[in-house]
Parts: structure tokens; C-alpha cells; sequence
């Protein structure tokens, strides 16, 4: 583009010429320039407008088609920050006090049939029948053919039953996931797990509730998913419990007793570390109640903790405490033992002859109905009840099982002198084993009040709850282990391990009236060591006959005692207990605190 | 020079959302894996429950009992008893002879003659 110079030196000079005033000019190109800035002026002003109303444009235009984008999608939670969220079973496991799996859930299948859908019905009913014995063809083929729209086959099937009904290739046949509980120790604690059944059951999940036992006690503990899957800790050791089964499953078919029951209890705290009824059976198949004959025969029945019996010469280690705290005898003050003792028309017996006079102790070692009858006339019925009331045997267990409900002993309506001098020898109250378990700890422990317990729950008893004195605690150790040293239960020794305890045989009662001459209940209660005590073992039978020798014997001396026995010899060492060795003379195991 | 500056603007603008893009593509990626993995663990999970469940099964007493019993030539075990206890003390400890040598080392030597004397004055 030409150049215009400041001062048009030409276009002045033809002004000059032409004689108009050169400074015209100068103002015109004054003008011009003064024009053309002005101009250029503007139009960059226009454009920086113009672009800074596009960044302005671009700005909101951009929030606004976010909003828009907004508006219009579905709204959804923040992602990024997600809890990681643990799998929780439906159903918290049960474990033993070491952590060992009692009960577990496992996802398994359910298998149910669209009859609508079937391709084949014949070839189906026919496999299944094949696979799962326990069905029959003709049933099923029937359903299959019917209008029903939705019918269940299995409700739970194993991995290997779940891939041969699929390999069938039956459209019709569906699986749906589910949760079963599996209890791996078989029979093993049956009585205390109880077992569990489906309660709602849909095709993608079933309810697993509780029917007996702990599972029931606890079923909504289970269920709650607030636990965040913590297991359910129970006191019992599952060693123990086995080597007790065993046992006891032998000496029950040694002595051909037609029920046996064993509880082992911690004495301080009250925590049961095993308990065994037999007959039981597998909480995996829990078989159905009774419909007819007796209850109590049936393997669901809970021998020790719904068992009522009348628990015989066990008793007597009560009486002797009530004489002891009452200050009407001590271990040497000689009791009348002269028999028969008649009241009224009854009459009360001893099993042999004891003489005119025992001492309290030989009371207890020889175990004398009439010496014992003789002491409760002496303190009477009200120290005797307040006594068993306080041992806990006026009241059901508090043990968590729902069975031990209804296991309030039996106790006499009408407490009469009678019913006070039978007692003190165990006739006339019907209580449970475990109630003697829970009794004996009692007495042993120091004097201290413990409730059984099946939870790992170690609570000790405090001054508050003390039942008897710590000196009378002191002697009954000593009495009990008196009686194996030179009395009922001398079969009860166990090398090592001071055993003490009372045997008890009771006639069991006829149904029309009176007793049975040849059926009996044998008990042994024990504790052991007694130079510390740690733990009460109570060991029942139910009908025993011993028939090894040239006549059969059915007292507890023979047949309870053996079997606890050889229980104590087997789970000492399981629990660690070392075995101590005491000698009579220089260093006795218990020593007498009071003379 | 304004040209320029305005080029290199837009090319920012340009760098920047393909930026975004990318992240944006990215996020969803990485929410989608954590997806599958929660799936995984939550399989994992079941699994270890199905195989605690039978390690539980495969240690049931009876089953150890027949085995133990089954393998008894090899095993040899026994029910524990109250004999099977004894005092440490009892366990008689090997003859060692204190003058001899046992190592090169004669401060060592010493020291271990030093360190059986006083075991067995212990003991005694």
C-alpha cells in the first residue's frame, strides 16, 4: 500500500502552484490519519469485545450442556469410594473353646422342576430315581406330567449329585443356590447343638433356622448380620467331648445299660467342658420326635440336662454340709446308726449292718441311710430346704439349652418329717445330673455359688455368692476322697489324679406304683484332684447290670464308677492336669482343717 | 504475536479435554475392575468357607481314630495316661568327659568345660 508521508511535500508545493492555503492540506492528511486510527481503533476494540464475549459464551455454554447432561442421566451413587463389603454368611459358625468348628454353613444347590418347561419328563423321572434312591419313579413322573407349575425335588444336594442331575440335560430340572449347616463331628455334642432345618425357603436363598439346642437358644445371635460373622464360643472342648463319648458309649454297652449321661464341669466357673447323653444321634439327620412310647427313651432326650431322677446316695454329702453349718456335728461326732430306723409305717434301711454308731465321716464313707436320717431330724426341714434351695435345686437349670425349660425339680408338695429324713439319702427329690454337677461344684469350690454354663464365659463367683463356709468346703473334699480311699468308690482311683466322690444307686420307680426290684440308676459324682479341685464329673446309668462275676451287681460302686473311672483316667491328661502323687502318711493329698 | 497466542490458546484447550477424555475413560475402567474384583473375593471367600468346612470334616475325631488305629504299625499311638508324665529331672543327660577337646579353639574349650561343670553341680 502507497505510503502518505507526514507533510505531503508534493501535494504543498502544487498547492503552492494553484494558490490554495498548503495549510488545507496539512489539515486534510491530518484528518485522514486522525480517521484511519480511529478506525483501527475500533475494530480492535470490537474484536477484543467480540473475543471476550465468545470466552464468556464458551464458559457458561459449557456449564450449561454439564447441567444439561446432568438433567438428563440417571442418577447414581459416588463410586469411587466404595467399602470393600465382607461376604457374611447367613449363619454365624459355632465354635469350641479352642476355636474348632462345631456347626458351618456351606453353599450348596437346590433342585427344583418347571414341569411346564420339561422336554422329557419319562427320562427325567427315571434319572432322578437313578441319582437319588430315596425317590420314586412313578411319583415323580406323575408330578411331571401334572398341571403344577413349581415343585421342589431336593432341597439341598451335594457337588457330585448336583453334577449328575445336570448331565441329564433336562431343561426343566433348575438349581437355585442355598445354605445348608453342616456339623462335621457327626454325633459328637448332638444334644448341646440340637440341629437346624430350613424355614422360608425361596428358590435363591432358604432360611436356616434353629430347632434345638444351642442353635435354637441363639438362633437370633446367629442370624444377626450386626456380628459381622463373629462364631458363637462355646466352653466345650471337643477332645474331651470325644474321649467322654467313647467311653461312656463303652461302658453303656459294657454294663448293658439301656441310657447313660456324663457331665464334666469347671468348678470355679461353672463352664461344662463336655456332657454326653446316649443314645443320640447326628444333628446332620435329626430324626423326628417321638410319636409314641416314652419320652425319655427316645436318643432326642437330653439325659442330662432333661433327665429327672432320684439321684440317691449323692445327697448325703448335702446333709452333711447342713449338720456342718448348722454346728450340730463335725467330721468325728458320732451319729446313731442303729437300724432299721422305723417312722410311722415306713421303714428306712441300710445296705449292711453299720453298728449302733458311725462317725459323720463314716457316714459319708459308708454311706449310711439311717445315720443320714437321723441328722436331718436333727436340723430339720426348713434348714434342708433353704440348703437345696440354695445349691439351686428348687429351680430350673439356667443352662442355655431350651430343653432345660422344663427341668424344675420334682420336690414334694407336703415337706414332712418323712420327706426331711429321705431326702438327706436322696429319695423323694428328682433333679437332674447337671443340677448335681452344678451342686457338687459348689460344695468344692470354696463354697461358692456358679450356675452352669455352656458359653466360654469365665466369670468368676464372688464373696457375695458364697453357700457354705470355706472350712466346711475343706472337709467335704476330704470325705469324698475318703470314700474312694476306703469306701463305696475305691474303683474310682485313678493314679494320680486324688479322684473323691459319692456313689448313688436308686431303685428306679415303677410307673403303677412303687419301685422296680432289679432296675436301678447308678450315679457317681467325682471330683477331681481333690487336693485342688478343678472339676465335678457326674456319671449316670441307667439300668447297669455288672456281670463279669458269679452274681450280677448293679450298685454304683461297680458300674458308675468304673466308667468314670476310666473317663477321668483318659481326660486328665487331655487337659493337662499333672498327675500329683500323695502318700497317706507323709504327705496327704487333702488335710483336715478342723478336728 | 496475538496469532500466535491465540493458536497456542486453542491448542491448550485442544490438550486439555483430550486430557480429560482420557481420565474420564480411565475412572470408568478402574470402577469397572474394582467391580470384578469385589466378585472375585467374594467367590474366594465361599471357597474358603467350602474348604474350612471340610478341613473341619477331615479332622473329626473318629476319622483320626481310624486312621491312628488303621496305621497303628507305624504310628504306634496310644491313649495318653497319667504314666506318661514324668520330672525333667529324670531324663538322664550323656556322659561327657570334661577334659576333652572339643574344639581347636582352647578360650573355647574352657568355656564349655566351664559351662558342663556347672550343669552337672546343678544337678546334683
Amino acid at each position: 500500500m502507497s505510503r502518505s508521508p507526514l507533510r505531503p511535500i508534493a501535494k504543498v508545493l502544487r498547492a503552492r502552484e494553484d494558490g490554495v492555503d498548503p495549510a488545507l492540506i496539512e489539515a486534510q492528511a491530518k484528518a485522514k490519519r486522525m480517521r484511519k486510527q480511529r478506525t483501527s481503533e475500533r475494530r480492535r476494540a470490537e474484536s477484543r469485545l467480540i473475543l471476550l464475549a465468545l470466552t464468556f459464551v464458551m464458559g457458561f455454554g459449557a456449564v450449561g450442556w454439564k447441567m444439561a447432561l446432568l438433567a438428563a442421566s440417571e442418577p447414581e451413587e459416588p463410586r469411587t469410594t466404595r467399602i470393600t463389603v465382607q461376604i457374611i454368611n447367613q449363619r454365624a459358625d459355632i465354635v469350641d473353646r479352642n476355636g474348632i468348628i462345631l456347626a458351618t454353613n456351606l453353599a450348596t444347590t437346590s433342585l427344583f422342576a418347571h414341569p411346564q418347561d420339561m422336554v422329557d419328563p419319562v427320562a427325567a423321572a427315571d434319572g432322578l430315581a437313578q441319582i437319588f434312591p430315596d425317590l420314586d419313579a412313578e411319583d415323580l413322573l406323575r408330578v411331571f406330567l401334572s398341571e403344577r407349575k413349581f415343585v421342589w425335588i431336593k432341597r439341598k444336594l451335594s457337588p457330585e449329585q448336583h453334577q449328575l442331575v445336570y448331565d441329564l440335560g433336562e431343561p426343566g430340572l433348575q438349581f437355585g443356590p442355598r445354605e445348608l449347616r453342616l456339623y462335621p463331628n457327626g454325633n459328637l455334642a448332638a444334644h448341646i447343638l440340637g440341629g437346624t432345618s430350613f424355614g422360608r425357603e425361596g428358590v435363591h436363598a432358604a432360611e436356616v433356622i434353629g430347632m434345638a439346642g444351642v442353635e435354637l437358644m441363639y438362633d437370633e445371635f446367629l442370624r444377626d448380620p450386626a456380628n459381622a460373622g463373629a462364631p458363637l464360643e462355646l466352653s466345650i472342648d471337643m477332645s474331651v467331648q470325644a474321649a467322654m463319648r467313647r467311653v461312656l458309649r463303652g461302658g453303656m454297652a459294657m454294663m448293658g445299660a439301656k441310657g447313660a449321661a456324663a457331665v464334666l464341669m469347671d468348678v470355679h466357673t461353672g463352664q461344662i467342658i463336655a456332657m454326653v447323653s446316649l443314645p443320640d444321634f447326628d444333628p446332620n439327620h435329626r430324626p423326628n420326635p417321638p410319636v409314641s412310647g416314652d419320652p425319655a427313651d427316645s436318643p432326642l432326650f437330653n439325659r442330662a440336662a432333661q433327665g429327672k431322677y432320684e439321684l440317691g446316695s449323692t445327697f448325703k454329702i448335702f446333709t452333711a454340709a447342713i449338720a456342718m453349718e448348722e454346728g450340730i456335728a463335725t467330721p468325728t461326732t458320732m451319729v446313731n446308726t442303729a437300724g432299721p430306723l422305723r417312722w410311722g409305717r415306713f421303714t428306712i434301711r441300710d445296705f449292711h449292718n453299720y453298728g449302733a454308731r458311725l462317725s459323720l465321716m463314716d457316714v459319708i464313707v459308708k454311706s449310711s441311710n439311717i445315720g443320714s436320717a437321723n441328722l436331718a431330724r436333727e436340723f430339720g426341714a426348713q434348714a434342708q430346704q433353704d440348703m437345696l434351695r440354695a445349691l439351686g435345686f428348687f429351680d430350673k437349670l439356667a443352662v442355655e439349652l431350651p430343653e432345660a425349660r422344663r427341668s424344675k425339680p420334682l420336690i414334694p408338695s407336703n415337706w414332712s418329717e418323712l420327706s426331711t429324713m429321705t431326702i438327706a439319702y436322696g429319695h423323694g427329690l428328682a433333679a437332674t445330673p447337671l443340677h448335681l454337677a452344678a451342686a457338687y461344684a459348689m460344695m468344692t469350690n470354696g463354697g461358692l455359688r456358679i450356675e452352669p454354663t455352656l458359653l466360654k464365659d469365665a466369670t468368676l463367683p464372688s464373696e457375695e455368692d458364697r453357700v457354705i463356709s470355706q472350712e466346711t468346703s475343706d472337709i467335704l473334699r476330704d470325705m469324698l476322697r475318703q470314700v474312694v480311699v476306703r469306701g463305696t468308690a475305691s474303683l474310682a482311683e485313678v493314679e494320680g489324679y486324688q479322684v473323691g466322690g459319692k456313689t448313688g444307686t436308686a431303685d428306679k420307680p415303677n410307673p403303677q406304683g412303687g419301685y422296680y426290684d432289679d432296675k436301678v440308676i447308678t450315679t457317681f459324682a467325682g471330683v477331681f484332684p481333690t487336693s485342688d479341685p478343678q472339676y465335678v464329673l457326674v456319671v449316670s446309668l441307667d439300668e447297669p447290670v455288672e456281670d463279669s462275676g458269679l452274681e450280677a451287681r448293679r450298685t454304683a460302686g461297680w458300674t458308675a464308677v468304673p466308667v468314670a473311672a476310666e473317663i477321668i483316667r483318659r481326660i486328665a491328661p487331655l487337659m493337662g492336669i499333672r498327675p500329683e502323687y500323695y502318700d497317706d502318711e507323709t504327705n496327704p493329698a487333702v488335710t483336715l482343717t478342723s478336728n | 504475536m496475538r496469532g500466535l497466542l491465540l493458536i497456542f490458546g486453542v491448542g491448550l484447550v485442544i490438550f486439555f479435554a483430550t486430557w480429560a477424555y482420557r481420565v474420564n475413560y480411565r475412572t470408568q475402567e478402574a470402577i469397572a475392575r474394582v467391580d470384578s474384583l469385589h466378585h472375585q473375593i467374594s467367590t474366594e471367600r465361599e471357597t474358603i468357607a467350602v474348604l474350612r468346612a471340610e478341613w473341619a470334616y477331615l479332622n473329626r475325631p473318629e476319622r483320626l481314630l481310624a486312621l491312628s488305629e488303621k496305621h497303628f504299625s507305624i504310628l504306634r499311638l496310644m491313649p495318653l495316661h497319667p504314666g506318661h508324665f514324668d520330672e525333667i529331672s529324670r531324663v538322664a543327660y550323656p556322659e561327657v568327659v570334661p577334659d576333652a577337646a572339643i574344639s581347636e579353639d582352647p578360650l573355647l574349650n574352657m568355656l564349655i568345660a566351664a559351662a558342663i561343670a556347672e550343669i552337672q553341680e546343678e544337678s546334683e
